[in-house]
């Protein structure tokens, strides 16, 4: 932007710089904040028209819209940070929807007090996200508040796509007989941040699998054109959202807990904290559930996706036990795989 | 009784502390219970102290129990 | 992951399951009870029980510290962060059991008190080094296997006079436990004993050693095998079980060699005697009052005794009266027959000891089991 030299005398100091009130007056400061830092890393045509909203070109399939807040800590992790866990979780959830995620819109609140230099990584790794996904980020807003009333940062973001055509997903769509898949070992986002909140020190890094999905849903909507249910596993980790779709299927779900991949040091992790590493929070995985003569061709698919290398069938859907979930151990006996009421916690009994 | 995890000693700093590794996990652990803890030794570890050190002679001999077991030839299945 | 991976070999867990029904005399029944939680959570968790034959049936202990934990220790514990501003150290088992008036450690921290999940004693003992102007209280809570440790923070802070550490003990002992249930235990139809063999607790055993049992096989003329904490353990000492009753021996066997020795930790069991002493009497939930059942600061160590430095007094708080925790906790109900299981009690809503804890009977059969009957 040209314009900047004319109107913004004095550069942003972004190495040393710090979030203060007046860049969330809505004045020049904040113009300048957005356009040196928001709008440089996130430029492209539609954002750089400069107004409030953003005009979106004609789309020819059933718009999707989705939204998220986030709110993590820590802001920075192995494998991410607060801005590209945003993009990638946005993304994901638009499409699940059965969709091609096109557009993200973005808000920002800030705390006064936080440097200037962080609020560049987050931006900056939400660009990176943004174009791994071949996404735009095309408007948004920024507000700052008072120190003490925020936690550094807080970022919502809005998905907007288009349907793909003659593809309906949904969480009351799982039928008895479909084949449930994963897209790769379960827990590794829960695991990575654990091990940094707590200030727990586990020597190896365990790495967050935040990513955007959106690759690997288009590969497996034109590969299954019957695929019944598509979700992201997040909070509560695969047998919270394998519960839902149970509940709202009115089905049961059998799993097979030999097929079911996890990672040997997020296993080890979680045997050391007595976790599940069921119900650990995972945030670049996907759910896909098809008919039984779509297995083969999801697995496949999502294999051949990136993020995708450790697919696996790992259970089926039954019309028995109606609304539970359970498994059959590694040592043959079955199990339920409960629904929480809460987080687990970590136990030494 | 209660959740413990094994782990491999790497290195012992102290009477009281030493670095393990709980199956790639690298964790500062408290020794103060083990008599002569040193590196290489196997041990189990309960609240971030280790309470035993791990026989392996017997793990080995109990694996082989447990084979020799495991391959058994009753035919009968355990009733459903 | 060595020590573990080993012991969980779904081929010979089937194997080792066809020679428990080839041992097992079809023509009795086998009742063995698992004293320890972490047992109770193994049988679960593997579904293990699907791999016994019906007349082998496992009957669950009171070996859950969390469980038999009286509500009023864990008021007292609040009590330290609401009333004398403290920061409370507790292992994150006790954060969501309910006390009295339904409050829980887990809603008292919302409220404002400061009270912290920590991983190890010594978490505390740092905790009070690095905030030399605040009291910091560490809940200990636990049978022998975690008794130790906390032994080793009150031997540290005394040896370094830290002023502003204390230890809420409420620290519990197996032997006595397992006497206690041995003691009460009803007969069953043709005066035939209500246990016919105990599987003693894996790493309690570590500590203490496999000594301690013989008196429980030589008096009551019961089978004992300590049993290690994996799968494949579990299924073995079964075994060992059955074999033991059809052969009528009933002495103490050891399963879990590779870590549990006749004579336990020695430098474990000294350090418990020099830094504990034997309470009289301590009322368990769920069990009522067992005389010599749990451990109190010793003379020596009494000024690191947070009871004394706060003042805190126990109340006897009653369980809730649809509560059949005491007849599961002494494996003389199952958790279905009792008439809140799954309704007014859930681990969401906890009423009663049995299922406050992820490895309390009810809570492991409510998670794990309720679809099996």
């Amino acid at each position: 932007m040209s314009e900047e030299r004319r109107y913004f005398s004095i550069p942003i100091d972004v190495k040393h710089g710090i979030i203060d009130l007046t860049h969330g007056s809505g004045g020049r400061a904040t113009a300048q904040l957005i356009g040196q830092v928001f709008g440089r890393a996130f430029s492209n045509p539609i954002l750089d028209e400069g107004h409030d909203g953003a005009f979106l070109p004609k789309i020819d399939g059933d718009p999707v819209v989705s939204c998220d807040a986030h709110v993590i800590r820590p802001l920075f992790f192995p494998g991410g940070d607060i801005g590209s866990l945003a993009i990638a979780g946005t993304v994901n959830d638009v499409a699940v929807c059965g969709a091609k995620p096109k557009y993200i819109a973005a808000c920002f609140i800030l705390e006064e007090g936080f440097p200037i230099q962080d609020v560049e990584r987050i931006v900056n790794s939400m660009a990176r996200t943004a174009r791994e996904a071949g996404v735009m980020i095309v408007t948004g807003d920024t507000k700052v508040v008072e120190k003490g009333h925020g936690d550094g940062i807080y970022i919502t973001t809005t998905g907007f796509g288009e349907r793909y055509p003659g593809i309906r997903v949904s969480g009351r769509n799982a039928r008895p007989g479909d084949k449930i898949l994963i897209s790769g070992t379960m827990g590794d986002h829960g695991m990575a941040i654990m091990s940094l909140r707590e200030g727990l020190s586990f020597g190896t890094t365990i790495e967050s699998d935040s990513a955007p999905l959106n690759d690997m849903v288009e590969a497996v909507v034109k590969a299954c054109p019957n695929v019944h249910v598509l979700r992201d596993p997040t909070r509560g980790g695969l047998a919270t959202t394998l519960n839902e779709i149970a509940y709202q299927s009115n089905v049961g779900i059998m799993l097979e807990e030999s097929a079911i991949p996890v990672r040997p040091d997020v296993a080890q992790a979680c045997e050391f904290l007595g976790l599940d590493p069921l119900y650990v929070a995972n945030e670049g995985k996907l759910i896909v559930i098809v008919p039984e003569d779509e297995a083969e061709a999801a697995l496949a698919a999502m294999k051949s996706a990136p993020h995708g290398e450790n697919a696996a069938i790992v259970g089926t859907v039954t019309d028995t036990d109606k609304g539970y979930v359970q498994m059959t151990t590694l040592m043959g006996g079955v199990r339920m795989v409960d629904w929480l009421n809460a987080d687990q916690l970590p136990r030494i009994c | 009784m209660c959740l413990a995890v094994p782990g491999k000693i790497v290195t012992v700093s102290s009477a009281e502390e030493a670095l393990a590794d709980l199956g790639g996990i690298q964790k500062t652990i408290n020794v103060s219970l083990i008599d002569h803890p040193q590196p290489g030794d196997w041990v189990v570890v309960h609240v971030g102290f280790a309470l035993q050190k791990i026989d392996e002679e017997q793990a080995q001999k109990t694996l082989r129990e447990l084979a020799a077991l495991g391959e058994s030839a009753a035919c009968e299945e355990p009733a459903a | 992951m060595k020590y573990v991976t080993e012991y969980r070999n779904s081929e010979q867990a089937r194997g080792i399951a066809r020679e428990i029904a080839a041992a097992a005399d079809p023509a009795r029944e086998y009742r063995f009870m698992e004293f320890c939680g972490g047992h109770t959570h193994v049988l679960a968790r593997w579904g293990l029980t699907d791999l016994l034959p019906k007349n082998v049936r496992m009957i669950h202990g009171p070996g859950c510290p969390v469980c038999v934990l009286p509500i009023g220790r864990i008021d007292m514990a609040m009590e330290v962060a609401q009333k004398h501003g403290a920061i409370l150290c507790t292992y994150a088992d006790t954060l969501r059991v309910p006390a009295s008036g339904g409050k829980s450690l887990f809603k008292a921290k919302a409220e404002g008190a400061d009270i912290r999940m920590v991983y190890s004693p010594m978490d505390a003992v740092k905790l009070a080094r690095e905030n030399p102007d605040r009291e910091v209280v560490f809940f200990a809570i636990g049978f022998e296997t975690t008794t130790p440790p906390t032994a080793v923070a009150l031997d540290v802070a005394k040896k370094t006079g830290l002023k502003n550490f204390s230890v809420l003990c409420s620290h519990v002992l197996t032997p006595a436990a397992m006497e206690h249930i041995l003691l009460t235990a009803p007969r069953r139809e043709g005066d035939a004993p209500f246990l016919d063999g105990l599987v003693g607790p894996a790493h309690v055993s570590v500590v203490i050693g496999s000594e301690p049992y013989a008196q429980f096989a030589r008096k009551w003329k019961m089978p004992v095998v300590i049993c290690g904490f994996e799968p494949l353990d579990m299924l073995y000492t079964i075994l060992m079980l059955v074999r033991q009753v059809n052969e009528g021996r009933h002495e103490v066997e050891n399963e879990f060699t590779r870590a549990v020795t006749p004579e336990g930790n020695r430098i474990a069991i000294d350090l418990m005697a020099r830094v504990f002493r034997l309470r009289d009497t301590f009322a368990w939930r769920g069990l009522g009052s067992v005389p010599h059942s749990a451990l109190a600061l010793a003379p020596e160590y009494a000024g690191f005794d947070a009871e004394a430095r706060f003042g805190l007094i126990e109340h006897v708080v009653p369980d809730n009266k649809a509560c059949q925790c005491g007849a599961i906790l002494r494996g003389e109900k199952e958790p279905f027959e009792c008439k809140a299981f799954g309704k007014a009690c859930t681990p969401a809503r906890p009423i009663g000891a049995c299922m406050v804890s992820s490895e309390g009977a009810c809570a492991a059969y409510y998670s794990y089991g309720r679809l099996r009957k």
